[in-house]
């Protein structure tokens, strides 16, 4: 950059980590075109996720689920001025190549998206636009961040509306690190064994009390007050899927939910915002979905 | 002037006052890095507090403006009644700290603003939105500011706005060494582009703290 003297460092951790820090106490939203975009924009939302198709219609339509088209990405980044993320598959490191020369700003390395490796993560140092990944417990969280993830959502159960799986991840995750924080010195060295986790993570954790990173849940936020649960169990912020395009009034609804993530903490805020809002998404319940069609399995 | 140097100033200019009835400083706590504010304020031994509603506004010092996204802080500081307020409390002389997209909500005229987008104004400058490009040319570097001696301050730009004009009551706290202003003051208002409160180094906080306190 023409811009930038010899001394400016980017795709530092600190530059990485730090986006996520500002998007704390938003919601993100799940696009899929630009004008989704604006709409999300409009409703208050601190960031977009493009891609191909929300969740629900990735579970009810079935097939291989992929980075979007570059023409959709550029003409979502084209449309608002807030951050645009875009999903990539786990390991595909090609798609994470082609986000980041699309300028993307956030690539999710995403299990709502059909892995393109069942072994290998990607490796996310090698980039300069961070990385937010998904995980069910501390362990998977730490192996993403030793990865290089700049931050962490909790996964859920992405497209069913049932918020249930995002609790109990979020709590695990809360969980286990309150479990670290109660061990000796002496005992990190087998949590970390336990955790597979490296132990220098394990440790830092342990006396911190708390990720590195950002700590966003997704999967199953449906309506305000599931945003504002999440917020309450510790959540620094909250991702919406399909919750929103999937709805009767997306518009109202991606506003509701703004304002109860704010406000998580007043229940007659998220009382009003729940008002007048019409059809919540249908929704699946996620013990009727047999184990194969889980995508919070997905990653390991 | 050292950092620690500095900080012995601020702390003796509080420890001379009574603290008997001393106003904490308000972090507005809509969205963004306002916790990480609130844990410099606390680590300067100031008495901090988190700003939600426009009554909390009544018992505060000053006011720092976090990091975030400014669309959703302009957004919902008018929907929950705060943006008159705070204008009215910039008016009356509060000292109000804004970094990045703090910065944007004191700016009198916002660049590549979204629709219907506003600010609370009162610093008589032109920000630039996001004038750096995408999350990948995001940066941090050194910057020497003279007002806080001359070690260099660390400055982490992300998706960072600078200032494309200001009046002639501003002043430039900090320039980019191609001479981009990302850093102002005037009067009892102060702005950077960047966020001190990420970097550990908390004398940007101290000298808005000696602003806050020393006025009467």
């Amino acid at each position: 950059m023409s811009e930038k003297t010899s001394s400016n460092e980017s795709g530092t951790n600190r530059v990485k980590r730090g986006l996520a820090e500002m998007l704390k106490g938003g919601v993100i939203m799940d696009v899929v075109n630009a004008e989704q975009a604006k709409i999300a924009e409009d409703a208050g939302a601190v960031a977009v996720m493009a891609l191909e198709r929300v969740p629900a219609d990735i579970r009810s339509q079935g097939g291989v689920a992929r980075m979007s088209d570059p023409d959709l990405i550029d003409g979502i980044i084209e449309a608002v001025s807030i951050p645009v993320m875009a999903k990539a598959r786990i390991g595909h490191f090609v798609e994470a190549q082609v986000l980041q020369a699309l300028k993307v700003d956030y690539i999710d390395e995403s299990e709502v998206l059909s892995p393109a490796d069942y072994v290998n993560h990607i490796d996310k140092w090698n980039f300069d636009v961070p990385f937010v990944c998904g995980a069910t417990n501390l362990g998977e969280a730490l192996r993403r961040i030793a990865e290089g993830a700049a931050m962490i959502r909790s996964k859920g159960e992405a497209g069913t509306g049932d918020v249930s799986e995002a609790t109990k991840h979020i709590r695990t995750i809360k969980g286990q690190i309150n479990e670290l924080r109660s061990k000796s010195v002496d005992e990190l060295y087998v949590a970390a064994k336990e955790l597979q986790a490296p132990y220098e993570l394990v440790r830092e954790i342990a006396e911190t009390g708390k990720l590195p990173v950002v700590l966003f849940t997704a999967g199953g936020v449906a309506t305000p007050a599931d945003a504002a649960l999440m917020m309450q169990l510790g959540a620094d912020g909250v991702f919406v899927g399909s919750g929103i395009f999937k709805s009767g009034n997306p518009a109202q609804r991606a506003a509701a939910i703004v304002k109860a993530t704010t406000f998580f903490d007043d229940p007659s805020v998220i009382a009003a915002a729940s008002r007048g809002l019409g059809e919540a998404m249908v929704g699946i319940n996620v013990s009727d979905l047999a184990a194969p069609h889980r995508l919070s399995e997905r990653g390991w | 002037m050292s950092p620690t140097s500095l900080r012995r100033t601020v702390s003796q200019s509080v420890a001379g006052r009574s603290p008997v009835g001393q106003l904490p400083i308000g972090v507005l706590a809509l969205q963004g890095d306002f916790r990480e504010h609130l844990n410099v304020l606390q680590q300067l031994g100031e008495a901090a507090v988190a700003v939600k509603t426009p009554g909390q506004l009544e018992h505060i010092a000053g006011l720092i403006i976090p990091g975030g996204e400014s669309s959703v802080i302009d957004k919902l500081s008018r929907l929950y009644g705060l943006a008159e307020p705070i204008k009215a409390a910039i008016a009356a002389g509060l000292p109000v700290y804004g970094t990045c997209a703090g910065l944007i909500m004191l700016a009198d005229t916002v660049l590549d603003a979204i629709e219907g987008q506003q600010s609370f104004g009162g610093l008589d400058v032109a920000v630039r939105r996001n004038a750096f490009g995408s999350q990948t040319e995001s940066f941090e570097t050194e910057l020497l500011v003279p007002e806080l001696g001359d070690v260099a301050v660390s400055a982490v730009f992300i998706r960072a706005p600078v200032v494309e004009a200001m009046g002639p009551s501003v002043r430039a706290l900090a320039t980019l060494d191609d001479g981009r202003v990302v850093a102002v003051e005037q009067g009892s208002l102060m702005g950077t582009s960047f966020h001190p409160e990420m970097t550990g180094d908390t004398r940007f906080h101290e000298y808005f703290v000696e602003r806050v306190r020393s006025r009467r």
